[in-house]
């Protein structure tokens, strides 16, 4: 298990019953909140300016450590630069490192599943053993391997994390493609005559693909959770940049007086992990009802 | 059923359950609307009707368990005595059990797998009766005795699942008489048992009415009933719509509807008459006109002419830890153009890897499966293929068998263009028409659905390719009997129209010998007999055969 | 009678465990030479000198021949394969190396940190086993209000990243009440904060699993059965779905330990604790790699011990897994 698997199993469940709970056609208030905070997200990378108040590094000494207050809705920190416009300005930097991170993984499972599920018994039981010694460097320990080896920094940070996440998603999609491969449809495909590659192409594929998005989706929000982990202790992205994680770092210090520093982007984190989760558990739910 | 007319005599005729105008509603709708019942002690009252009928519903609103969402009221519920029309939690769950104790379907799920039977037959003891542990104890070991199960002692540490079916459910019923309640209710208790099993289970439930205790139960199948009670009721959309003995509600049924039910039923009823009656208005009927796209007018008469599909010795093995485990042992059938061979056997005798088989989804150890002559087993995939459309299928359970993301239209367009290439494709509202569905079905997903109407597109599937031969495994056993009976009358007619040969696969025997020529019986892997369908129901050769038809709950 | 013999007596199923547990230890020696090796050899994968590191690094300007005896010392001299197979030679004896920055044997440093790291992660996870439980038993059952605040709660819980969720509950229960220390003292009271940094967002995931699990079990015709016989719903939670809703969180505990001893790099760093985290963070620091490597493996061992530990018990725990293994 990794916590990839567990966040994709508890939003499988999740769904299955709610398809049992309640028929109804309505997205749910918290999907519709999840997604207007991912549309903000996404307008905080695309166009940082029109939805910040500032320049997220305009130094102002005199307004250092200002509290929450209506000219500064997020406070200042020790520059006196405006959290909220440097929130905004890191989300970028942030959902980049956390789509990277996600990509690598991604992709790297989908090569080790495939394989495993594709490439006969000894590919299987290869990518297996794999898959199960890397899951013995439990969460971010695989990460500090890495970073062990290649030196701390932003790209290294993402990488580690893509690396450590990659088996929960290969062991994942094994596990779909191999169900998929053995459902009663692709037998059913088979008694008619279709060609491997057919099935593969019409029914295999297609129906592997929407598990993985829901898989993505989740899994941005728990490598934005590690990459800014990794930042926080120092590894990844550092202070002067707009980062979450190192927003956060560069808070610590200050925390028993500019609370402030610390609370906002970590909200965003949070926010960010929360919100792929439900639009995780939407997507899965609408899969179930088979629209 | 000599005794069928009269109730056991007890001492008193006080009923042990006495209900009138009982409805329960979910929401704004009722699923039970006005249900009068009265049972005596030793009676024994059936309750039958499909799915959706409000029957279990009714099993369970008479515990007051009818649901957390639920509505019930009724202007009399009288359990054993004790009047509960306004009764509160606290005083249900002291006659839960005491005066009435429930029999689910399936104990390997109805008895807690966690807990060794003997916990839950105990369960009753502790909760309403102030009983040392060593005297429940006594008692449960009594109580396994009484129902037949073999060794006490051991099985009442067992769980669940480490019993076979036949033994967990004597545990289930063991655990609902704990206390002798007056009344039992057993909601479907021997439908998911295999027939032979299923014989001992109802014989087990009449020795225990015979003791006085007053018995309703629930079944979709009216055989049955037919065996068990004095008393049915029929049930549809919440209401009791005839009642009376079971002779004459059996024999003589007053209502359209009991009709429909009792035609249905496959048994005895002659190969090639219809079952469903599309003229009674109960049934959606199907646009019953004459199939016109004949593609091939069959060449032969039925079950004439060299075999079309040949298994030939064939031995299949599978490895389990420690060994293989032999799931089909030296099996030979042969199947001709037009002849429906039907294939018997209980769960794990070996029929749907015969299936698999004939369809070379899997490999012969030993043996080998011809199609029309030609080598089909022994064939290598590739080559196999292009041949692939002549032998088609049909499932148990045809949503799983269809691409969740397809529609109805898809999923019949893709079958249409992979059929045999001296053969017109057959449009999708041809195939719709030929199995008796609306065009309109097309635009929609099987997900949504209903079970017969799945059915008929997965029949429409297989016939898109114009195949020779339709393996059917357990093709209606998921289905109500009267959605059964139209799956089996447009399996026989588009037989007879096409002159498909058809394995049909079924652990039912009365379905068997409804739709077969001839019979294979299977039995842990092996065919201990075959023959013409008639002589081998008449006239069983091996015993276990004899066993099967004996037992075999008809009307 | 009825046909069909009752399943294998009691000694079979035994046996199947016993087969089973060899199978698993096989397994776990398996990924734990595993585990030393890819480490052993993508440490190689670091550029530079060794020997330089050891002696400080680059900068240090260390003399050749200083390096030559490190590197005499250390066997780095010998062939990649040599040195490969004494490094397996020295850990089937419990040798990790010295740590290059500290100089003292690596297996000395951890083993004292070993404990204090242990002790954290086993109050968390009890913890969170506490907190799931009541949420999951608390939220279902109860219509809809309830189970939707329930979900929320866990789905919040199960985003707190650990950095962020200490800092909050430091500014709350040290800064502005002055309750607790915002650092461990080594007392009880500071363990408190730490231990609830790692339990909550664990507690969050495990909840989870058991509310699905609860859902699915209280709609087991086995419930209906129990209430037929008179059960009360408290009966029904405590005899029959709370057992069904523990087991899947019985196999995830194993998961759950790595995924805490993870988290305590984070943990005891902002908690200024000794342990195994800190420990492994200021290595990666220094590149301390020995140190680096034992920390790893002892985590490797630890985690893979406990999913020996969680297979085990959930089969003694679910007699249907028992039956599976002895088919």
């Amino acid at each position: 298990m990794s916590e990839l698997e567990l966040r994709q199993t508890t939003v499988e469940a999740s769904a299955s019953h709610a398809v049992i709970r309640r028929r109804g056609r309505m997205p749910r208030a918290g999907t519709l909140v999840s997604g207007a905070f991912v549309l903000f997200l996404v307008a905080a990378t695309v166009a940082p300016a029109l939805i910040a108040t500032q320049d997220p590094n305009q130094i102002a000494p005199g307004d250092a450590f200002s509290a929450p207050s209506t000219a500064h809705w997020f406070g200042t920190d020790e520059s006196g630069r405006d959290i909220y416009s440097r929130v905004v300005a890191g989300t970028g930097t942030s959902l980049l490192i956390g789509v990277t991170a996600t990509a690598i993984g991604l992709a790297l499972g989908l090569v080790l599943g495939v394989l495993a599920s594709f490439g006969g018994r000894i590919a299987d039981f290869g990518v297996s053993r794999l898959v199960e010694v890397l899951f013995a460097f439990p969460g971010l320990l695989l990460a500090l391997l890495v970073i062990v080896v290649y030196g701390p920094g932003p790209v290294t940070a993402t990488i580690a994390v893509g690396l450590s996440t990659a088996p929960g998603y290969a062991r994942i999609i094994r596990g779909q493609l191999v169900s998929i491969r053995s459902s009663q449809y692709v037998e059913a495909a088979r008694v008619l005559g279709r060609t491997p590659g057919r099935i593969l192409g019409r029914h295999v594929l297609p129906n592997a693909l929407i598990p993985l998005f829901v898989l993505a989706t989740l899994g941005i929000g728990q490598a934005i959770v590690w990459a800014s982990a990794l930042s926080y202790l120092g590894l990844g992205a550092q202070p002067p940049a707009a980062e979450w994680g190192a927003m956060l770092a560069a808070g610590r210090t200050y925390l028993a007086t500019a609370w402030w520093m610390t609370v906002f982007p970590g909200l965003m984190i949070v926010g960010t992990t929360i919100a792929t989760t439900v639009l995780g558990r939407a997507m899965t739910r609408r899969g179930r009802s088979g629209r | 059923m000599t005794d069928a007319a009269e109730p056991a005599l007890g001492p008193s005729l006080t009923p042990v359950l006495d209900v009138a105008a009982l409805r329960v509603a979910f929401g704004a709708t009722e699923v039970v609307r006005g249900v009068d019942l009265t049972i005596l002690p030793g009676e024994c009252v059936a309750i039958v009707g499909e799915s959706g009928s409000g029957k279990s519903v009714t099993a369970r609103a008479l515990l007051g368990m009818a649901g957390a969402d639920s509505r019930t009221s009724s202007e009399r519920l009288v359990v054993a005595g004790q009047e509960l029309g306004a009764a509160n939690e606290r005083t249900w769950r002291g006659v839960r059990g005491a005066r009435a104790g429930l029999i689910l379907q399936d104990a390997l799920v109805s008895l807690d797998p966690l807990r060794p039977v003997g916990r839950e037959i105990d369960d009753p003891l502790r909760i309403h009766r102030r009983m040392s542990p060593a005297e429940r104890r006594t008692r449960v070991l009594e109580l396994l005795a009484e129902v037949g199960m073999p060794d006490p002692v051991l099985a009442a540490g067992r769980r669940s699942g480490e019993l076979s079916g036949g033994l967990r459910q004597r545990a289930l019923i063991a655990s609902a008489i704990a206390l002798d309640p007056p009344l039992l209710i057993a909601d479907e208790p021997t439908t998911a048992l295999d027939v032979t099993v299923q014989a001992r289970i109802l014989a087990l439930i009449a020795g225990i009415r015979e003791r006085g205790t007053g018995a309703l139960l629930i079944s979709h199948d009216l055989a049955v009933v037919a065996r068990l009670a004095d008393r049915v009721l029929v049930m549809r959309d919440g209401e009791i719509i005839e009642q009376g003995s079971a002779q004459e509600v059996l024999e003589d049924p007053r209502e359209r509807y009991t009709k429909a039910l009792i035609a249905a039923v496959p048994a005895d009823s002659p190969r090639g008459a219809r079952l469903s009656s599309p003229e009674s208005g109960i049934i959606a009927a199907p646009s019953a006109a004459p199939v016109a796209m004949s593609v091939r007018t069959p060449s032969s008469p039925a079950g004439t002419g060299a075999p079309l599909l040949t298994i030939d010795h064939v031995t299949k093995t599978f490895p389990v830890p420690g060994g293989r485990f032999t799931a089909v042992d030296d099996v030979s059938l042969s199947l001709r153009r037009g002849e429906t061979l039907g294939l018997v056997g209980e769960s794990g005798s070996g029929k749907t890897t015969v299936a698999r088989l004939a369809l070379a989804l899997t490999r012969p150890d030993h043996g080998t499966v011809l199609l029309d002559g030609q080598e089909w087993s022994a064939l290598d995939e590739r080559r196999r293929r292009p041949a692939r459309h002549r032998i088609g299928a049909i499932y148990q359970d045809p949503l799983s068998s269809f691409d969740p993301r397809w529609n109805v239209r898809r999923i019949l367009a893709d079958a249409a263009a992979g059929g045999r290439p001296d053969a017109r494709t057959p449009s999708t509202g041809e195939l719709l028409d030929q199995v008796g569905l609306a065009a309109s079905v097309a635009d929609r997903r099987p997900l949504n659905l209903s079970g017969g109407q799945r059915q008929r597109v997965s029949i429409a599937r297989a016939l898109a390719a114009s195949p020779d031969v339709l393996i059917c495994d357990e093709p209606v056993s998921a289905l109500d009997v009267t959605i059964q009976a139209q799956i089996l009358d447009l399996l026989d007619e588009l037989q007879r129209e096409r002159g498909l040969a058809l394995l049909f696969i079924s652990h039912d025997l009365g379905v068997v010998r409804h739709m077969a020529d001839h019979v294979a019986v299977m039995r842990a892997g092996r065919v201990v007999e075959t023959g013409d369908a008639e002589r081998v129901f008449v006239r069983p050769e091996h015993p276990y055969t004899a066993q099967l038809v004996a037992d075999a709950p008809r009307l | 009678m009825t046909p069909g013999s009752p399943a294998d007596p009691p000694s079979r199923v035994d046996g199947a465990i016993l087969r089973r547990t060899g199978l698993l230890v096989a397994g776990a020696v398996f990924v734990l030479w595993a585990v030393a090796s890819l480490t052993f050899f993508a440490i190689r994968l670091i550029p530079g000198d060794p020997a330089q590191a050891i002696l400080g690094g680059p900068g240090s300007q260390a003399s050749q021949e200083a390096l030559d005896q490190v590197r005499r010392d250390y066997g780095l001299d010998q062939p990649l394969l040599v040195q490969y197979l004494a490094m397996l030679g020295r850990l089937i004896t419990g040798d990790l190396g010295t740590s290059y920055a500290l100089k003292v044997p690596v297996a000395e440093l951890l083993g004292a940190q070993l404990g204090a790291t242990l002790l954290l992660a086993t109050l968390a996870l009890a913890l969170a086993w506490l907190l799931a439980l009541g949420l999951a038993i608390w939220s279902t059952g109860r219509g809809r209000v309830a189970s939707a605040l329930g979900e929320g709660i866990e789905i919040t819980a199960a985003a707190l990243p650990h950095f962020w969720l200490a800092a909050v509950l430091i500014a709350v229960f040290s800064t502005a009440l002055g309750w607790l220390p915002p650092v461990a003292t080594g007392t009880p009271s500071g363990l408190v904060l730490p231990v609830v940094t790692l339990a909550v967002p664990l507690a969050g995931f495990l909840a989870q699993v058991m509310r699905e699990s609860l859902l699915d079990t209280m709609q087991q015709p086995f419930v209906v059965s129990a209430r037929a016989r008179g059960e009360s719903a408290l009966g029904v939670r405590l005899r029959h779905t709370i057992r069904h809703a523990a087991l899947p969180a019985i196999s995830l505990s194993g998961w759950a330990l790595g995924w805490l001893l993870s988290g305590a790099v984070v943990v005891e760093t902002i908690f200024a604790m000794p342990g195994l985290g800190r420990t492994l963070l200021q290595a990666v620091t220094l590149r301390d790699i020995p140190v680096v490597t034992g920390v790893v493996l002892l985590v490797a061992l630890v985690y893979v011990l406990m999913t020996v530990l969680t297979d085990v018990v959930s089969r003694v725990a679910d007699p249907r897994l028992r039956q599976e293994g002895a088919r």
